[in-house]
């Protein structure tokens, strides 16, 4: 199929940004998006231009590297799915695509697609673990998990840490991603000890990183890829307020 | 063949205590140095890689009191390989009673490495097991529950135990941010600094130690250099030589290579796991191949038509003109033979012509029979989110048309030589996890890496760096010493060469070239004219690439093009080692199959008596002879028999 792709290209942070038309003759429906780009990207290089920065590593839906807004759509027109699973079969030919970076307050662009997501990790540093040094574990069948608990905090802890769900967000809020960390480890029997520390000191270090405040608009869960649902967001805000009342009654 | 390489010394020491194996850990433990707790701050250690090795590894580290500095390439260590991991990880629990023990899961990884690996590791990694479970369950890692509430476990890569514990099909996103998170409390802590989008080009030796590492940072180019009294190396493998392979795309064998160039002993790089079952090749464009669960060979049928060049759709070819292959080779074993055997004979039956789809490089795993017999819903609710991924990749929906898989590079069971400490021949240099060689021997059980990653990273090298530590803090050194100065400075010539050259073909365009001749003639099957051809040809290519790469844009800012042109270059020189030490070995084991060295039945026929050691090669220049060094492998409680499967 022939292509026409509307590319975002941004040299460096200091740098204002543009989008830049190609066309590309050539596009086998079996391509992956990110195979269709490698395609562009060996012809730039030939032709003396610079090719497209975007990140991506494993190209299998898993580590959460790569992202972009594919038609105003984070990851693109395909539900449930990462940019590097989606396939160029679900594009006709003769289209045009729109492809940007994440863009929020908080995921300052890079390069190109390419942007800095290292907010949240901070988000983890503030307390997304359980405090379990190497050595002191217990048995692990010295604390059995019900069955639907152990499933319903899998599903919260599939979160990929892709960063769409900021990127679709009109408030550029990463509170998805946070809660989708609070219920993993909240419905857990090993995450109860630091419950509410964890979802106050998580929530500020999100504050704090300029991402903006959730409002229910839901965009989120719409391009999650793994599904995250908004009930995490519930549960959340459900920990937050216990743990708050909690702090201003020891207060 | 000598000219090709030369044999030196054979290694005298692995540092192993001897007596019985089920004691030699403790032993070994006992007898380390320990480091007072005020002494430790005043300790350094770079960790290079943040996946299941590294990440447990600094996280450790760091709790322990270590000052640790860690590094990845990827935007966050929550993003390392290991995160791909499907299938599960092993461990002697026992909670089925079905007969597991430690000793019976050292004997199986031993048998399983098809007798190339060392007793005392196997050991050492079988006893660890238990704890790396209650470990990563004390961390919150959501793993597979029985109603009662407590663990399950699944059988895997034909194990007769039901050994492997798993969180859906992502026991290794869920066991490396388990890993994750304990680091970035460290990193809150103070203890670990974090280092991410950093690559590691160069390794700093000062009197013959590793003393630091020289990284680039990739987002405004700038190199330095990093010092420390030791440093880790959990950089993972180096299946990308192979350009198309399960691993992703990020993968390399530059900290290692570098780390061999300087002096480190590169063990056994011909060993290759190749996986069975994965999505074939669809075009000229694929970048990278999906591996399909072997799971689905406890159902699927795997089959080829009998005829050559039969291009019907498969509905249109009748049952008696069809090849169950593996059913009809393998009668006792049938579609489970491990992945070595299934991986070869797919190759053999497409060789033959027999193959299915595009270039007929594929053949069909068929679940009509498992529809018929056990119901579309059942098949569903076992394997649907496997159905649903193929059917997304392929465009071709499995419960209609038969599944089409090929093999494909998956793993690598060579990698740095180390001792029983984990410790490489250049002192204060330690390599865990992928990157090192030491426990899989040549082939790799199912499930198992993750094992060695976590075993490595949480209790291994945390008990063993400290003896080396013990003799520390070593002499203060700054970058502006001339060894480290002058390493920095070598990391900067290169970048220049490589942006200088300003040729006419792409980075990946020698990347897939050399992909090509490494699984053409050192892939699944190796003969000796192959592998002398490929030597050939890849001295070939990599001064063609000296010559006509081009990379783009320059060193200062994000540079990707750079980024993999380095990389390659890398592994433009471990290719042609991996095809000297394949060539050497004239006998078959594991995932080296040389097709002089077989059974009347075609199957691999080891050689024990010339071949039971580890080949540890020796840099001595780039396209120079390298020397082998062997290591020779005892056995006392396992003893070597053929595997057989029929
Ligand atoms: C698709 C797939 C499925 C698998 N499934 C299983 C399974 O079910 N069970 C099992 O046991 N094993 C499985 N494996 C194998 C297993 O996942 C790996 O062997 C293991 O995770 C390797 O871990 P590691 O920590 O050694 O390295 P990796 O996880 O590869 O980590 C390497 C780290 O090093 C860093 N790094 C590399 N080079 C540099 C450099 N030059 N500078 C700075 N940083 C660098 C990277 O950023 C990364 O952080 C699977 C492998 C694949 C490909
Ligand atoms: S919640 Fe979903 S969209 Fe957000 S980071 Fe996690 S996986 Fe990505
Ligand atoms: S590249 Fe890993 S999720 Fe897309």
């Amino acid at each position: 199929m022939k292509l026409t792709l509307r590319i975002w290209r941004q040299n460096g942070r200091a740098d204002k940004g543009r989008m830049v038309s190609y066309q590309l003759d050539d596009v086998s429906p079996d391509m992956s998006f990110l195979e269709m780009l490698d395609v562009l990207n060996e012809r730039l290089t030939l032709e003396g231009e610079e090719p497209v920065a975007f990140d991506h590593d494993c190209r299998e839906g898993i580590c959460g590297m790569c992202g972009m807004v594919i038609n105003g759509v984070a990851h693109g027109p395909e539900r449930a799915t990462t940019t590097c699973q989606l396939h160029m079969r679900h594009f006709k030919d003769g289209d045009t695509i729109d492809i940007e970076p994440w863009r929020a307050r908080a995921f300052p662009v890079v390069k190109d697609l390419v942007v800095d997501r290292s907010a949240f990790d901070s988000i983890i540093q503030a307390g997304g673990y359980v405090s379990a040094p190497t050595g002191s574990a217990p048995d692990a069948h010295a604390t059995p998990v019900p069955k639907a608990n152990a499933d319903a905090a899998f599903e919260a802890a599939a979160c990929i840490g892709c960063g769409a769900c900021v990127a679709a967000c009109p408030n550029g809020s990463g509170m998805l991603f946070t809660a989708a960390k609070i219920t993993h480890l909240g419905l857990l029997p090993q995450g109860q000890p630091e419950r509410s520390s964890r979802v106050v000191d998580m929530v500020a270090a999100h504050d704090d990183a300029g991402f903006g405040g959730c409002t229910n608009a839901g965009e989120c869960t719409t391009v999650c890829p793994k599904g995250i649902p908004l009930t995490t967001i519930g549960r959340l805000n459900r920990d937050f307020l216990k743990a708050s009342a909690k702090r201003s009654d020891n207060a | 063949m000598t000219e090709l390489f030369s044999v030196g010394d054979p290694i005298a020491d692995t540092k192993a205590p001897d007596g019985p194996v089920e004691t030699r850990w403790d032993r070994r433990r006992f007898s380390a140095k320990l480091v007072n707790p005020a002494n430790k701050r005043k300790l350094s250690v770079i960790v290079v890689g943040t996946g299941l090795a590294g990440g447990s590894a600094a996280a450790t580290l760091g709790e322990l009191g270590y000052r640790v500095r860690s590094y990845c390439y990827q935007d966050s260590p929550r993003r390392a390989h290991s995160i791909a991991a499907q299938g599960g990880i092993n461990a002697a629990k026992n909670y089925r009673n079905d007969g597991d023990s430690v000793h019976r899961l050292f004997y199986d990884t031993v048998k399983g490495g098809d007798f190339r690996s060392r007793e005392s590791n196997v050991h050492r990694l079988a006893q660890v097991s238990v704890e790396i479970i209650d470990q990563c369950v004390a961390q919150g890692v959501p793993f597979a529950r029985e109603y009662g509430g407590l663990l399950d476990t699944r059988s895997f890569g034909g194990a007769q135990v039901s050994r492997t514990f798993y969180a859906r099909g992502q026991t290794g996103q869920q066991l490396l941010l388990g890993a994750y998170q304990a680091l970035e409390r460290q990193v809150a802590a103070g203890t670990v600094e974090m280092f991410t989008r950093h690559e590691m080009l160069e390794l700093i030796v000062v009197d013959g130690r590793a003393r630091g590492i020289v990284v680039r940072d990739m987002v405004t180019g700038e190199i330095s250099t990093d010092l420390a009294d030791a440093v880790v190396l959990a950089s993972g493998g180096y299946g990308n030589v192979f350009f198309l392979s399960t691993n992703a795309k990020g993968c390399n064998v530059t900290a290692t290579w570098r780390a061999h160039r300087k002096g480190a002993l590169f063990a056994n790089p011909c060993y290759t796991q190749i996986h069975p079952t994965c999505i074939p090749v669809s075009g000229d464009h694929q970048s990278k191949l999906t591996l399909m669960s072997e799971s689905l060979r406890n159902d699927g049928r795997v089959w080829v038509p009998k005829k050559a060049g039969d291009d019907r759709a498969a509905a249109d070819i009748p049952e008696d003109e069809r090849d169950y292959y593996l059913e009809r080779i393998y009668p006792a074993f049938g579609n489970l033979v491990p992945r070595d055997i299934a991986s070869r004979a797919a190759k053999n039956v497409c060789d033959e012509g027999r193959g299915v789809g595009p270039g007929g490089l594929g053949v069909y795993l068929d679940f009509a029979d498992a529809i018929g017999r056990l119901g579309r819903k059942a098949v569903e609710a076992k394997y649907g989110n496997l159905f649903e991924m193929y059917e997304r990749i392929t465009g071709e929906d499995p419960y209609e048309v038969p599944m089409r898989i090929y093999p494909a590079v998956h793993y690598t069971m060579g990698g740095l030589w180390v001792d029983y400490d984990l410790q490489a021949t250049i002192p204060g240099l330690f390599v865990i996890g992928e990157a090192n060689f030491s426990d899989h021997g040549a082939n790799r059980l199912g499930a198992s890496a993750l094992m060695q990653g976590l075993a490595d990273g949480y209790f291994v090298l945390p008990n063993t760096i400290g003896d080396y530590l013990a003799a520390g803090p070593f002499e203060k050194l700054t970058a502006d010493h001339p060894d480290v100065a002058r390493t920095r400075s070598d990391v900067e010539d290169r970048i220049a060469k490589l942006l200088a050259v300003d040729g006419d073909r792409t980075v990946d365009s020698f990347h897939r070239e050399l992909g090509r001749i490494m699984w053409e003639y050192c892939g699944m099957e190796r003969t000796d004219a192959g592998l002398r051809k490929a030597i050939d040809l890849i001295r070939g290519l990599r001064d063609e690439f000296w010559q006509r790469v081009r990379v783009p844009g320059d060193g200062e800012g994000l540079n990707q093009s750079l980024e993999r042109a380095g990389r390659v270059a890398d592994f433009f020189e471990l290719a042609e080692l991996m095809c000297i030490d394949a060539l050497h070995r004239t006998e078959s084991c594991g995932g080296h199959f040389r097709a002089e060295s077989q059974t009347p039945e075609g199957e691999a026929e080891r050689d024990d008596e010339n071949f039971s050691y580890v080949a540890a090669w020796e840099f001595t220049g780039t396209g120079d002879a390298p020397v082998l060094h062997k290591e020779d492998l005892i056995f006392e409680y396992v003893h070597p028999t053929q595997r057989s499967y029929k």
